[in-house]
C-alpha cells in the first residue's frame, strides 16, 4: 500500500513539475469544446442539444492525450524494469500509475466540465449528472487507456497507434455517459445509466490492471 | 529448437493434404449456394429481389464475428500454452476477418440504399460491425508496429483478448443507444421465421465462407511458417 | 422460344429493378475474396521460391553446415 502511494505521489508530483504542461489535457479539452460553436454556429438550441455529446467526446480525446506517456518515460529510462523486480505485483504499479493519471487528467476535466456546459448553454438540470457521470466514466477511460499505453511500448508511431487501439473501446463509456446527461435533461431517471457506468468502472478496475500488467511483462521481456 | 520446429513440420504435411479439400469444398458449396440463392430462392414479398443481397451480407457478418472469435481463441492459446502455431494463426486470421467485416459493411450499405433510402443508417447491427472493423484495424496496426515480429504478436494477442471481452459490451451499448434513437430496424433477419427456401442458400453460403476461411488461413499459415524458416536460415548465415 | 429465353435472362439480370444493388454486392464480394486468395497464394509461392533458393545456395556450399544447423 505504501509503495502504491509512493508511485502515485511521485507521478502526480512529476506532472505538476511540468507546470503548464501538466494542464495540457484540460487546455485541449476546453479548446476542443470551444471549437464547436464556431463549427455548428452559436444558436442556443443547437448548442444545448449537442452539449452533452460534445463535452464527452472532447473528454475522451483529452484523457487519451497524456496516456501515451503513462509508461513511456519509465520504460525508456529503465525504472519500469526496476519496478518489475520489486516484490510488489505489476498490477499494483499499474493501478498506482492509473490513479495518478486520473488525478492529473480526469479530475481537472471534471472540474472544467461545468464551465464548458455553461458555454454550450446546457440546461442546469444536467450539471450534477454530467459531473457524476464524468466522475464514474473517466476512471474507466484511464484504466482502459493503461492497457493500450502498455501495449504500444517500444512500437513505432506510438501516439496514433494508441488512439486506434483504445478509442473503439471507449465507445460504451461514451454512450452511457452521454445517455445519462441526456436523460437528466429530458427529465427521465438517470439511475440505470449511472449504474451501467459504475458497472463498467468495476469491470475495468478488475480486468484492466491485469491486462496492462501482462502487456508490460511482454514489453520488458 | 526441436520443439519449435516439430509442430510446424507436421503442420506443413497435414496442411498440404487438407488445402485441396478446402478449396474443393469452397467451390462446390459456393456454387450450390449461389445457384439456390440466385435462381431457386423466392423474392421477398416486401423487399423483392434485393433480398438476395442477404446471401452474401449475412454470411459475411457471421464470418466477421467468427474470425474475431477464432483470433481471440488462438491468442489465448498463444498466451497460455505458448503454442508456436497459435500466434501465427491469430495473425493470419486478422486480414481474412477484416475482409469479411468490410464486405458486411459494403453489402449492408448496398442493401440499405433501396430499403432505407440512404447508404448508411446508424442501425445497431451495422454500427456494431463498424466498431468491429475498427477493432480489426487496431489489431493489424499493432501486429505490424514492432521491429521484432514476436513482440508484435504477443502485444496483439493481449489486444485481441481485451477486444473480445469488449465485443459483447460494445454490442450491448450500441443496442441500447440505438433503441433510444431509432425504434425499429427495417431489416429483421436471422429470426426463426425465415423460410427454408431462403435458409438453405444462406447456410450453404455460410459454409462456403467458412471453408474459404480455412483454405486461405492454411495458405497464409504455410507462408508464415516458411517466412519464419527463411528468417532463421538467414540469421544462421549471418552468425554462422 | 429464343425471345422467351432472352427475356428471362434480362429479367434475371434486372433483379426486379434492384440490379444496381444486387450485382455490385456479389461483384465486390467475389472481388475481395478472390483478391485475398490470390494475394495469399502468391505470397506462399514467393516464400517457397525464396526458401528453395536459400537451400540451393546452402547445398552449393556443402551439406555439413545443414546437418549442424538443423540440430
Amino acid at each position: 500500500m505504501s509503495r502504491f502511494l509512493h508511485i502515485a505521489r511521485r507521478d502526480v508530483r512529476l506532472a505538476f513539475r511540468q507546470g503548464i504542461g501538466g494542464l495540457m489535457a484540460v487546455m485541449f479539452f476546453v479548446l476542443a469544446v470551444v471549437l464547436f460553436p464556431f463549427g455548428v454556429g452559436p444558436e442556443v438550441n443547437m448548442l444545448a442539444r449537442i452539449s452533452a455529446g460534445v463535452i464527452w467526446v472532447a473528454a475522451l480525446l483529452a484523457s487519451m492525450l497524456s496516456l501515451e506517456q503513462l509508461f513511456q518515460a519509465d520504460f525508456e529510462d529503465g525504472s519500469l524494469e526496476l519496478l518489475a523486480l520489486t516484490p510488489m505485483p505489476l498490477e499494483v504499479v499499474v493501478l498506482a500509475k492509473v490513479t495518478a493519471h486520473w488525478l492529473t487528467t480526469g479530475l481537472p476535466l471534471i472540474a472544467a466540465a461545468p464551465l464548458l456546459a455553461v458555454l454550450l448553454h446546457m440546461n442546469t438540470e444536467g450539471f450534477t449528472v454530467l459531473i457524476v457521470a464524468l466522475a464514474l466514466g473517466t476512471p474507466s477511460l484511464s484504466l482502459i487507456g493503461a492497457v493500450g499505453a502498455a501495449l504500444i511500448l517500444g512500437s513505432r508511431r506510438g501516439g496514433v497507434l494508441l488512439s486506434l487501439l483504445i478509442l473503439p473501446l471507449f465507445i460504451p463509456v461514451l454512450i452511457f455517459g452521454v445517455g445519462a446527461v441526456d436523460a437528466a435533461l429530458a427529465g427521465f431517471t438517470v439511475r440505470p445509466q449511472l449504474f451501467v457506468l459504475g458497472a463498467f468502472f468495476l469491470a475495468a478496475l478488475s480486468l484492466c490492471p491485469w491486462a496492462a500488467a501482462a502487456a508490460l511483462r511482454q514489453a520488458l521481456e | 529448437m526441436i520443439q519449435r520446429f516439430a509442430n510446424p513440420n507436421r503442420f506443413m504435411r497435414l496442411s498440404a493434404a487438407v488445402v485441396p479439400w478446402m478449396a474443393g469444398a469452397t467451390v462446390i458449396l459456393g456454387a450450390a449456394g449461389l445457384y439456390l440463392g440466385l435462381f431457386q430462392a423466392p423474392a421477398d414479398y416486401q423487399q423483392g429481389e434485393s433480398v438476395r443481397i442477404m446471401y452474401v451480407h449475412v454470411p459475411a457478418a457471421w464470418m466477421a464475428l467468427f474470425c474475431y472469435t477464432s483470433m481471440a481463441a488462438a491468442s489465448a492459446t498463444a498466451l497460455i500454452w505458448k503454442h508456436p502455431l497459435a500466434d501465427l494463426a491469430a495473425r493470419s486470421t486478422a486480414p481474412i476477418g477484416i475482409c469479411f467485416t468490410f464486405l458486411a459493411l459494403i453489402t449492408g450499405s448496398l442493401w440499405g440504399k433501396p430499403m432505407w433510402g440512404t447508404w448508411w443508417v446508424w442501425d445497431a447491427r451495422l454500427t456494431s460491425v463498424l466498431v468491429l472493423f475498427f477493432l480489426y484495424l487496431g489489431y493489424m496496426a499493432l501486429v505490424n508496429a514492432f521491429d521484432d515480429p514476436a513482440r508484435g504478436a504477443k502485444a496483439a494477442a493481449v489486444l485481441a483478448l481485451v477486444g473480445f471481452v469488449n465485443v459483447p459490451i460494445i454490442k450491448f451499448s450500441v443496442d441500447w443507444w440505438n433503441s433510444l434513437h431509432q425504434p425499429a430496424s427495417v431489416l429483421k433477419l436471422g429470426g426463426p421465421s425465415i423460410h427454408p427456401s431462403m435458409l438453405a442458400p444462406l447456410l450453404l453460403m455460410a459454409l462456403a465462407f467458412t471453408t474459404y476461411y480455412f483454405w486461405v488461413l492454411l495458405v497464409r499459415l504455410r507462408a508464415e511458417i516458411l517466412s519464419t524458416k527463411i528468417r532463421a536460415v538467414r540469421l544462421r548465415q549471418v552468425h554462422g | 422460344m429464343d425471345r422467351g429465353v432472352s427475356e428471362s435472362v434480362s429479367a434475371f439480370l434486372d433483379m426486379g429493378g434492384y440490379a444496381a444493388f444486387v450485382w455490385p454486392s456479389y461483384a465486390i464480394t467475389a472481388l475481395v475474396l478472390v483478391g485475398m486468395l490470390v494475394a495469399s497464394l502468391r505470397w506462399l509461392r514467393s516464400t517457397e521460391a525464396a526458401l528453395a533458393a536459400l537451400k540451393a545456395e546452402r547445398g552449393a556450399k556443402g551439406g555439413a553446415g545443414e546437418a549442424a544447423g538443423e540440430a
